[in-house]
């Protein structure tokens, strides 16, 4: 049991990183699992570069979609938007570098799902295939 | 003030004890390794674990005499269909319904709530009248009465919970006199363990001139059932989580009742006489079977009724009681800032204990318990309402069945002390 839930997991949890708001975000999106309760609001400032100059994050719900979001904002700061379409769920994986069940799936990609609907008409995503379907 | 004593409850000195160990031994997935452990399964509430009879009675049906019922005059076609009805023979025995007449078998319990809410529900609910539910009710038994409420411009009102997930009959007796046509409650809450008083209820409920469907999903495979003694107007189940196949369940109600509603599914099997432009149905409970049933399920779920005699109802229910008892014990004392919901006492709750633990999301809960081998529930267990009225957006549920014992009990409350150990540890900054 003790190894599933690595250090670095649970550092995120407890401290999230970019955790709380801008004052004048270009983009302000949410996102929920309603069936659990995971809930992200995610803001960013992007400069006429198309850069992402800050980022930041709220939220509250289990750890995995917790700290995904936060280790996905240490990601994606100071990086242009195009350079936003290459992240896919193997990226958010390997952030967390455990094993996520097909379940817990949804929990994990909250924050890139999130992130991809705040900025969908400023970039042209490739489709990702979606998390399993399955009700908490 | 009514009494919360459930209905069928036995003086515990005449009960016989029953043995999981010995149970578990007639449940083949117990056979298999899970890391070099044996499954803790705790989620009997979403679906039981099942018996080798029951596996070999869906078996023998699918190896020896598949044919389909009702219509072969050959050999297998009587063996099928013998055995088909005589499951259904079973489950009326099991339920002590008069009549095996009134017996339908659906898929589960959600089906027949639907089956009523489309049948009788469109008969007699009309615009301005009231259906009372409850705060505590499983998805399976608000949508459907919510969906006819809207069809029908109805009103729905709700009886509301106290503290500890006892429906506040000061209310519900409140709710009765706006004359509702049909009030509709779980007998066992799946979401807190609730037992719900429901003969007095339904009681209260007939005096007021209203129907009464009682949800028994959470109720029959824990406890002695008896729908006369009930009272009510319906009663549901779900055979899968009686020890039965998936795809198992049945709808009770008085003969007369199925006779005068109109049918659900319309086609084959439920027609005496069929015309191009006027059909007969066919007399209950088959008005209400439409199509080839799932035979192998029924079956299924007549050898699982059968299973659950030889134990005793009575015998369920007191080892349920008595592992729950030790779980509400047990439990706070390994993980002390645990939250438990539901009943504090044991006499009041089927074998369903609710949980969160402090700061810790009852999913991450879930997937640790699973790495050793113990199966729990997180979320919100289709009841969104009940969660939203707790002020919880999820939960960590563990159900008993008559193959759990001290030892899973032990296990959990051991897993969870360490699972609360995990996110208590310091990382000292290692992000």
């Amino acid at each position: 049991m003790d190894d599933l839930y690595r250090d670095e997991i649970l550092e995120h949890y407890r401290h999230p990183h970019n955790f709380g708001t801008l004052t004048e975000p270009d983009v302000v999106q949410e996102g929920s699992n309603p069936l659990c309760g995971d809930r992200i609001t995610l803001m960013l400032d992007i400069g006429e570069d198309g850069v992402i100059h800050d980022v930041a994050f709220t939220g509250r719900g289990c750890a995995i979609s917790q700290a995904s979001a936060s280790m996905l904002t240490d990601e994606i700061r100071g990086k242009p938007l195009a350079d936003l379409t290459r992240l896919g769920r193997q990226d958010i994986l390997d952030n967390l570098g455990i094993e996520i069940s097909p379940a817990r799936l949804k929990c994990a990609m909250l924050s890139l799902e999130t992130l991809r609907k705040g900025v969908g008409d400023r970039v042209t995503w490739p489709s990702l295939p979606e998390a399993q379907d399955v009700p908490a | 003030m009514t009494t919360h004593a459930p209905v069928g409850e036995v003086a515990t000195t005449s009960v016989a004890r029953l043995d999981p160990v010995a149970i578990r031994a007639d449940f083949p997935i117990f056979d298999r390794d899970f890391g070099g452990r044996r499954l803790a399964y705790l989620d009997s509430a979403a679906t039981a674990l099942k018996p080798r009879v029951v596996i070999d009675a869906v078996d023998a049906y699918n190896s020896r005499y598949s044919a389909n019922v009702h219509r072969g005059i050959y050999t297998i076609g009587e063996e099928a269909t013998a055995a088909y009805e005589g499951a259904r023979t079973a489950v009326a025995r099991f339920i002590n319904a008069p009549d095996r007449h009134e017996i339908v078998f659906v898929r589960n319990a959600t089906e027949a709530i639907n089956l009523v809410a489309y049948t009788w529900g469109r008969q007699h609910i009309h615009s301005g009248d009231t259906i009372v539910l409850t705060e505590l009710e499983h998805h399976s038994n608000l949508v459907p009465w919510q969906l006819l409420a809207q069809e029908r411009d109805a009103d729905l009102e709700f009886v509301p919970i106290d503290d500890e997930g006892r429906l506040l009959q000061a209310t519900y007796e409140a709710l009765l006199r706006t004359k509702p046509r049909l009030v509709a409650f779980t007998h066992v809450s799946n979401g807190l363990g609730t037992i719900n008083p429901v003969r007095e209820m339904v009681e209260a409920a007939h005096a007021a001139g209203a129907m009464v469907l009682v949800d028994g999903a959470q109720a029959v495979p824990h406890l002695p059932v008896d729908v006369q003694a009930l009272g009510c107007d319906f009663y549901v189940f779900s055979g899968h989580k009686t020890l039965g196949p998936t795809g198992s369940g049945a709808l009770w109600a008085r003969r007369e009742l199925l006779e005068s509603m109109p049918p659900f599914m319309a086609g084959g099997e439920m027609i005496r006489e069929v015309h191009l432009r006027r059909t007969e149905f066919n007399d209950v409970p088959w008005k209400f079977e439409a199509g080839t049933p799932d035979i192998a399920a029924a079956i299924g779920l007549g050898a699982a009724v059968e299973y659950l005699e030889g134990i005793g109802m009575a015998a369920v229910r007191e080892h349920e009681r008595e592992l729950v008892a030790y779980a509400l014990d047990l439990l706070p004392q390994e993980v002390p800032d645990l939250k438990l919901y539901g009943p504090l006492s044991p006499d009041e709750r089927g074998g369903v204990v609710t949980f969160n633990l402090p700061a810790v999301h009852a999913h991450d809960v879930a997937t640790l318990l699973d790495r050793e081998a113990i199966a729990v529930r997180a979320g919100h267990h289709c009841t969104q309402p009940l969660h939203e009225r707790l002020g919880e957006a999820a939960t960590a549920r563990a159900s008993f069945n008559v193959y759990s014992d001290h030892e899973d009990v032990e296990r959990l409350a051991s897993a969870l002390a360490r699972v609360q150990r995990i996110f208590d540890r310091p990382t000292g900054g290692t992000a």
